[in-house]
């Protein structure tokens, strides 16, 4: 009955310790994820990003760099967004 | 909401969605991965699990909605989304729950960035019609589970298949104006159904008013020739954290209008904080039956109030619940909904 209960608590300890352990390991093994749209001063882009896309949704939190090209190229086609808005965001998203 | 669902097997999924969407990937990966690291394409989309209480039954519905983007260069983009779900409803007579799962394309479509005025689009689109199903709808954006009532009129079913036009017209300090127009084709297809239609959208956005004013219109071009008629103001305040978005469409037997006004309470304490993180929401909306007719407006003029209150937890989740009263000759309900929604967003794989 003990060995059970051990091995229960034991269990529970190592599920618990998950996110714990994917926590701390994460700077190491993760390229840098910034906080895109919150990190930069960039004017123009933040009146566009206000003007373009917060007319729909919330800012993201955030996303890897590497990847504002094509979020801005998707939402060229999906808000109509003019050549300059999308370079003011692109510059805005990713400096 | 299980009225519109329709069984579909797994493999009309795989062949349908699963093989055009992978074959793409791979090819896009090619140019872009040496040529422009910029153009990485991206996995997107929203996982949740919702709840609705409609007329006292409760149906649990889990849903994955999954977006992919793929560049084929600077100026073509491939682009697909798609809706993936199990509907868990009672039988009724106190018989259980029976399910039924739903697997359908939302669009899939290549955009061609001709000029900084005109992206050429083909494939099988979002129908350009008023504003929410383009803009609204997606699982990770809208406030309120249900679409609005009026919203199957003049989206001719909710995507077609064809050409479209679309872009920004003029955009300063002042004013930006941007268009959309379409042609499409008919197709019974499973996975992609489409009308025999035309139309398209107009909209002007005042930056120092953040005022936006649009006009809609559609014609269906098979059968009895009908044409749709849509009118949205949106007033989306920078200064507050408010957003206020209406809509008014009339059909060839029906009208409608839905207002909705979210407030974040960002203002007290920032939007990290545990007040500023809730974001009540309200819904008003009214449909008018003219005449008979299968439009998917209800055969009975209809009220209906949304009362929501949603709640961003960090890295991206959302609890959304509402209350509704829906009033009608037909009969008055309450529906309560409540869900919690991810919303993802990575690259196909790993930067440098």
């Amino acid at each position: 009955m003990m060995s059970i209960w051990k091995n229960i608590s034991l269990g529970s300890l190592f599920v618990a310790a998950i996110p714990c352990l994917a926590q701390t390991a994460q700077p190491a093994t993760k390229p840098a994820v910034k906080p895109a749209v919150h990190a930069t001063t960039d004017q123009a882009g933040q009146v566009a990003f206000n003007n373009n896309c917060s007319r729909c949704h919330h800012a993201p939190e955030g996303f890897s760099p590497h990847i504002a090209g094509t979020i801005v190229m998707h939402m060229r086609a999906r808000a109509n967004l003019s050549k300059k808005d999308e370079q003011d965001i692109l510059r805005f998203l990713n400096p | 909401m299980s009225t519109r669902f329709s069984n579909l097997e797994c493999s009309t999924l795989f062949r349908v969605f699963a093989v055009p969407l992978l074959s793409l990937g791979l090819l896009s990966s090619a140019p872009c991965a040496s040529a422009q690291a910029e153009h990485v394409p991206l996995i997107s989309g929203g996982g949740g699990f919702v709840t609705s209480t409609n007329g006292g039954n409760t149906s649990y519905i889990p849903t994955i909605v999954p977006v992919l983007a793929a560049p084929l260069g600077p100026n073509l983009l491939i682009e697909s989304r798609a809706t993936l779900l199990e509907d868990f409803f009672p039988k009724g007579g106190g018989q259980g729950y029976d399910h039924t799962h739903f697997v359908g394309v939302s669009y899939i479509q290549a955009d061609y960035f001709a000029t900084s005025h005109l992206t050429v689009v083909g494939g099988y689109f979002l129908t350009p019609f008023g504003t929410y199903s383009e803009r609204l709808s997606p699982i990770w954006i809208s406030n309120l589970q249900d679409a609005p009532i009026i919203s199957p009129l003049g989206t001719m079913g909710n995507s077609v298949l064809g050409g479209q036009v679309r872009g920004s017209a003029y955009s300063s300090s002042h004013v930006s104006l941007d268009y959309a127009a379409y042609y499409s084709g008919r197709s019974s297809n499973e996975q992609i159904v489409s009308q025999h239609a035309t139309g398209g959208r107009f909209e002007a956005y005042f930056p120092q008013q953040q005022l936006e004013i649009g006009y809609s219109y559609g014609r269906v071009l098979q059968g009895t020739h009908s044409n749709s008629n849509g009118f949205h103001v949106w007033w989306t305040p920078q200064k507050l954290p408010l957003r206020v978005r209406s809509q008014y469409s009339h059909g060839a037997h029906s009208q409608g209008y839905w207002i909705e006004t979210d407030f974040r309470l960002s203002k007290s304490g920032g939007e990290g904080s545990v007040i500023g993180r809730l974001e009540p929401v309200f819904r008003m909306q009214q449909t008018f039956r003219n005449s008979a007719g299968g439009d998917g407006l209800p055969a009975q003029d209809t009220q209906r109030a949304d009362f929501g209150l949603d709640y961003h937890l960090p890295h991206e989740v959302r609890i959304n619940t509402s209350y509704a009263r829906q009033f009608s000759a037909s009969g008055n309900k309450n529906v309560w909904e409540t869900g919690i929604v991810y919303r993802f967003l990575f690259p196909t794989w790993k930067g440098k």
